[in-house]
């Protein structure tokens, strides 16, 4: 079992906190789906989140606070500050974005502020491209979990590049790896960890579905079904069939 | 001795004590901060009366309830029914799918009923037009609500209320989370402009998946922009993003929003409870009706209503709390 900086998850579903239509959805949400960890932006919210913080630490899982609006090394790294003061906790989803309209992580800035925040005593979650050098970079940084985007935050298209993904999965067997943005729909959480991811990381596909707490059950079930389908080792794909009894003594060569 | 004290003169106070007065009970109403002005949040609303547009991230009540507030501010104030305009630009279209099946009580309009309805928004080819929906200037509809109450001999105090005052109704917002600890502040920030080349006659909608925006016409050329959403309490200063955000939505609707004049800066705390609906509480001798979120104007109505059924007629509204000691 691959931990998280030595913490095992009870749920590996990861569930943001933003956009729910309030706080009491967003709780029954966390509730029905039993997610493990929640993350948590304070870029935006300044100083003065410290009510709603307070809410998410009530949720009683554990806090991934993240560094999401941040474009350069300097926010990024001045919000991690912030995040280990007001959440108490190492633990810090390092985003920092390069393009507007794609959200796409910076990952040369991504790799920077990862040297930095690690060497200040940070475990850090970078939120990553499927580009392996730079997950090679990423751990020679200090990280110890690597988190590839399945597809542009909030876009919902699910896992664009499965082949990139299925390369890093095989490129670091022994790396916690978590499927971060992307997804829309639990068979694109599901498909994920059928990939061997540990873990699932999404917020709008639920935060914004009609019924938000319908949604992160799915979600939560998906899941584990994809963990259950990795650990059955699943049979491999061919062109044709295959049947299940045997063809002899029925007239096949006719 | 009036039969009730209204404390706090926000659109929930001045509902509260102007249906209260309605129903042939007496009212004082005792803010520290004087008559309705820019202490207040309501005086930074956007005055849409938009129970369907809101529906598609609100919950059932506010569909419902903020039906009765078109009529209930038309006897009262200037309400302008023109209906709202939903629209969104040809990159964000499955947004508008999905506004449109989070609600109801609208008709999908195409370019030509949009360029029929406002002109100036004839490059947009898909929209929602919710015709029911209506609009007010919510700083009118404050000095309405208070020019009505003192025409009806209601006492306003610029003080701070009395300690042991009888049947208070607290309806400070924020400022009561002193007894209500399950209020937050949500930050919203706002401009108005003055864009006197562009006319837009309805409340208008720009749909994007990070910075949504509305746009009310306050006539003259003026428009209220807003507003932003942000779980924080620091109600000092709009920041240079949300400003940004705020000006290149109202861009991207129509250009010629870049000449327009900044004429206010508006940035204060929206009082919620947690599932963001409002409620009537009664602690101790006092009742407590808060949480009107960004429903201010919306929902005011329905929980004047509530107060009232509850201190006149012991009725329990669905916004009341269980009662606690």
């Amino acid at each position: 079992m691959r931990t998280f900086y030595g913490t095992e998850l009870s749920n590996p579903l990861m569930l943001g906190t933003a956009q729910y239509p309030s706080p009491a959805i967003l709780e029954q949400a966390f509730r029905d789906s039993g997610a493990g960890v929640a993350t948590v932006s304070l870029r935006r919210e300044g100083g003065a989140g410290q009510t709603f913080w307070q809410m998410i630490q009530d949720l009683g899982v554990l806090i991934l606070p993240n560094t999401a609006g941040c474009h350069t090394v300097k926010e990024a790294v001045t919000t991690a500050h912030m995040a280990r003061e007001v959440f108490d906790t190492k633990w810090i989803k390092l985003e920092l974005i390069g393009h507007t309209d794609s959200l796409q992580p910076d990952v040369f800035q991504l790799v920077e502020a990862a040297r930095i925040l690690t060497e200040d005593g940070f475990q850090v979650f970078p939120y990553t491209t499927d580009d392996l050098i730079v997950g090679e970079r990423l751990l020679e940084a200090g990280c110890e979990v690597l988190m590839p985007w399945g597809a542009p935050i909030g876009s919902g298209r699910g896992l664009n590049n499965e082949y990139a993904l299925r390369a890093m999965r095989a490129e670091f067997p022994d790396v916690p790896l978590v499927v971060d943005a992307g997804i829309g729909l639990p068979s694109h959480a599901s498909h994920a960890m059928e990939l061997g991811y540990d873990a699932v990381l999404l917020n709008t596909a639920v935060a914004r579905a009609g019924e938000p707490q319908l949604m992160a059950k799915a979600m939560a079930l998906a899941v584990e079904a994809g963990r259950l389908a990795h650990e059955a080792d699943p049979i491999e794909a061919r062109d044709m069939a295959e049947a299940s009894t045997p063809v002899i003594g029925k007239a096949f060569l006719s | 001795m009036s039969d009730f004290s209204v404390i706090g003169a926000g659109v929930a106070g001045l509902a509260v004590a102007t249906e209260l007065v309605a129903r042939g009970a007496t009212v004082d109403v005792y803010d520290p901060a004087g008559p309705p002005g820019p202490h207040g949040c309501s005086w930074w609303a956007g005055g849409m009366l938009a129970p369907w547009c809101e529906y598609e991230n609100a919950e059932e009540p506010v569909l419902r309830l903020g039906q009765e507030a078109i009529g209930w501010w038309a006897d009262k104030t200037d309400v302008t029914f023109a209906g709202t305009l939903v629209v969104a630009n040809a990159r964000d279209l499955p947004d508008l799918r999905r506004f449109s099946r989070r609600t109801e009580g609208f008709t999908d309009v195409g370019r030509g009923e949009i360029a029929q309805l406002e002109p100036d928004l004839a490059a947009f080819g898909k929209g929602l037009y919710f015709e029911k929906e209506a609009h007010l200037d919510p700083r009118k509809a404050l000095a309405d609500l208070h020019a009505g109450l003192v025409e009806k001999r209601v006492t306003f105090h610029q003080t701070e209320a009395p300690e042991g005052l009888g049947k208070a109704i607290d309806c400070r917002g924020l400022s009561a989370r002193d007894f209500l600890t399950d209020l937050r502040g949500v930050k919203g920030e706002m401009l108005v402009i003055r864009a006197p080349d562009v006319a837009l006659t309805r409340p208008v909608r720009l749909l994007h998946p990070r910075l949504p925006l509305y746009i009310v016409p306050r006539g003259d050329g003026v428009y209220m922009l807003g507003a932003t959403m942000i779980e924080s309490e620091d109600s000092g200063r709009i920041t240079a993003r949300s400003m940004l955000e705020l000006l290149s939505s109202a861009y991207a609707l129509n250009p010629a929003f870049g000449e327009a004049e900044v004429l206010e800066i508006g940035v204060d705390l929206r009082p919620a409870f947690p599932d963001n609906l409002p409620r009537i509480r009664r602690i101790g001798g006092r009742v407590y009706a808060n949480g009107l979120y960004r429903h201010g104007y919306l929902l005011a109505p329905a929980v004047a209503r509530g107060v009232a059924d509850l201190v006149l007629d012991n009725k329990h509204s669905e916004m009341v709390d269980e009662d606690r000691a």
